[in-house]
């Protein structure tokens, strides 16, 4: 049992939903209730990683991450570190992989809060931020919950974008699905299948207590 | 048409708002506090834009609104203040409680004005003016429509708001509860001495509960009055229309050389106030409320016969329980001319499709417009 890849895949699912759900609640939020210029361009490019090919979306950040490349020249520049076969590496294409499992179900949340609803919070004195957190967010905590649950389980079960950019490295950048396909490829099917099946647990019990929460966000007070 | 004086413009409510565009608006009223102002007109005909406005949810290009002594919108100053900063009581169409918090949580939400620990008490205080003691725990999802509506209507009062908007408030609900809340609204108002704007597009509610009504077509305040001037003087016969009022018609103003004034009308000619106004021969828009029109027993002659007699024939006869609605053509127009009788009263003169009646149209009733 490779305990050490078990401890990245977590952190890697940990570290990519912080991140992600402050960005999913302002992207999603954005795209809901305003109308702008270019809005069925935005809400493509957030879909994008859910039809591209994981090994296609992973070659095409690793090109990215690379230190020819202006972004991956810029991230040397500014930590002093490249990106490709990091933890920083394949934490970054992981917020890029999950934007659209972060984004989609707030957004939906959001789109299901009627605009009369904030107007009736507004008129009743809340200011905007008040009806952000008093109104809105318990409103859409189901949508974030989702959210939340569908970007854990992805991020532990992401394959081919981890490989491609983050390769195998030991306590760094192989995560417990890597580390499954080398016991496969070492012929250690034992081995493979108690990792699987601990993936498989704890995807189910993180699953399981984040709907939990969702049922028990109803009903919060002023 | 505009009016022409506002006399309570620094405690009530004082809107003027114009544009051409998108939604056209040439709006000018003004809501005196205690005073129950309805606007009424066609779907479509800007009184949800104007509430909006007035609540700060939709800027006008032009005009202002002020209420109390403050400028909430003045689009030549600049100033528009977000409804926050507006102290408006409004009630939503569909209510528009937060469906996650509790009756007495959704009337706590708009009391930031109120020191935090007396929130509760007073919100339930609020609950109970309406009739709702017991359900403050009670999620919006678990009342009724009626009971729904009443908490909107104390989430707005909780506001202790400077004017009180209510857009069509009781569309949503059965025709019982809408009496009930209807009275229940009438008896509120003896409580509080703000302007209340009604949207509504039943003219009968807006009729037996506004002290004034106010015409909305198209954007334009086109008269308003009390319901009683505007069924019987409707300025035009578009705010006729709008009333659900049929009786216009066309016809001459004449002054005869002894001074006689009269209104001829195809062949009739019919005695009527002329407005000092109206030039002679000059071309006029006529109404008669269905009340004026008095019909001609067939057996006995009866008083009144002599003023301003028409003779038509019947063209339509509605029973409607005990009232019978008559719709009267004439042969040199092709306007028609309705009234109401008394069923048995209709049955009794032998009323029916096809028959000659003559009625007359009571002098004091005509309008000229």
């Amino acid at each position: 049992m490779d305990w050490q890849a078990l401890g990245v895949s977590l952190q890697l699912a940990l570290f990519t939903c912080l991140l992600l759900m402050p960005v999913g609640l302002w992207l999603g939020r954005t795209l809901a209730t305003r109308q702008f210029r270019g809005k069925a361009l935005c809400e493509a490019a957030v879909a994008l990683p859910l039809v591209m090919p994981p090994t296609v979306l992973g070659f095409y950040l690793m090109l990215s991450f690379g230190v020819d490349a202006p972004f991956g020249a810029l991230w040397q520049r500014v930590t002093g570190s490249g990106l490709n076969f990091t933890f920083s590496g394949i934490l970054l294409a992981s917020l890029v992989v999950n934007l659209p499992f972060a984004v989609q179900p707030i957004q939906r949340a959001f789109e299901g809060v009627p605009n009369n609803v904030r107007e009736a919070a507004w008129c009743c004195g809340l200011s905007p931020w008040q009806t952000f957190t008093r109104i809105e967010l318990p409103l859409v905590w189901p949508g974030l919950v989702s959210a939340l649950a569908l970007t854990f389980a992805h991020t532990l079960g992401e394959f081919g974008v981890i490989l491609m950019v983050g390769g195998s490295i030991d306590g760094e950048t192989r995560t417990l699905a890597i580390s499954i396909y080398d016991r496969v490829q070492a012929f250690d099917e034992a081995g493979a299948g108690i990792m699987s099946a601990i993936l498989l647990a704890v995807s189910f019990v993180t699953i399981g207590v984040v709907y939990g929460l969702a049922r028990r966000g109803r009903g919060l007070r002023v | 048409m505009s009016e022409s004086h506002h006399p309570l413009t620094t405690q009530g409510l004082e809107v003027r708002l114009q544009q051409p565009g998108p939604i056209p608006l040439n709006a000018d009223f003004c809501c005196a506090p205690g005073e129950l102002l309805a606007l009424v007109g066609p779907s479509g005909g800007g009184k949800t834009t104007l509430l909006r406005a007035i609540a700060g949810l939709y800027r006008p290009s032009g005009g202002h609104i002020r209420c109390a002594g403050e400028t909430w919108f003045d689009a030549a100053g600049g100033i528009c203040l977000p409804p926050q900063r507006r102290r408006i009581g409004l009630v939503f169409q569909d209510y528009a409680l937060f469906p996650h918090l509790t009756a007495q949580a959704n009337v706590m939400a708009a009391m930031n004005h109120v020191p935090r620990a007396e929130r509760a008490p007073r919100a339930a205080r609020w609950l109970a003016q309406v009739r709702l003691e017991g359900l403050e725990g009670r999620y919006p999802a678990a009342l009724s429509g009626g009971q729904r509506q009443r908490v909107a209507v104390a989430r707005a009062l909780a506001r202790e708001p400077r004017v009180l908007l209510l857009d069509e408030p009781f569309s949503a609900v059965d025709q019982v509860t809408r009496r009930r809340l209807q009275r229940e609204l009438a008896q509120l108002r003896e409580m509080i001495d703000i302007p209340i704007l009604l949207v509504t597009h039943d003219l009968e509610e807006a009729a037996a509960l506004a002290d004034r009504l106010c015409v909305l077509h198209s954007g334009d305040t086109l008269q308003s009055g009390p319901a009683e001037t505007l069924f019987r003087r409707p300025v035009s016969p578009l705010v006729a229309r709008l009333l659900d009022k049929h009786n216009v018609f066309s016809g001459r103003a004449m002054r005869d050389d002894s001074g006689d004034v009269y209104l001829q009308w195809g062949p009739y000619r019919l005695d009527a106030a002329l407005p000092a106004s109206v030039e002679s021969r000059a071309e006029v828009d006529w109404y008669i409320p269905p009340s004026d029109v008095v019909l001609h027993r067939r057996q006995r002659p009866s008083r009144g016969e002599r003023e301003n007699p028409v003779c038509g024939t019947v063209s339509e006869m509605v029973v409607l329980g005990g009232i019978a609605q008559i719709t009267l053509t004439f042969a040199h127009t092709r306007d028609s001319l309705r009234f109401e009788i008394a069923t048995h009263a209709a049955r009794r003169n032998g009323l029916a499709r096809g028959e000659e009646v003559s009625v007359s149209l009571l002098a004091s009733g005509i309008h000229i417009m």
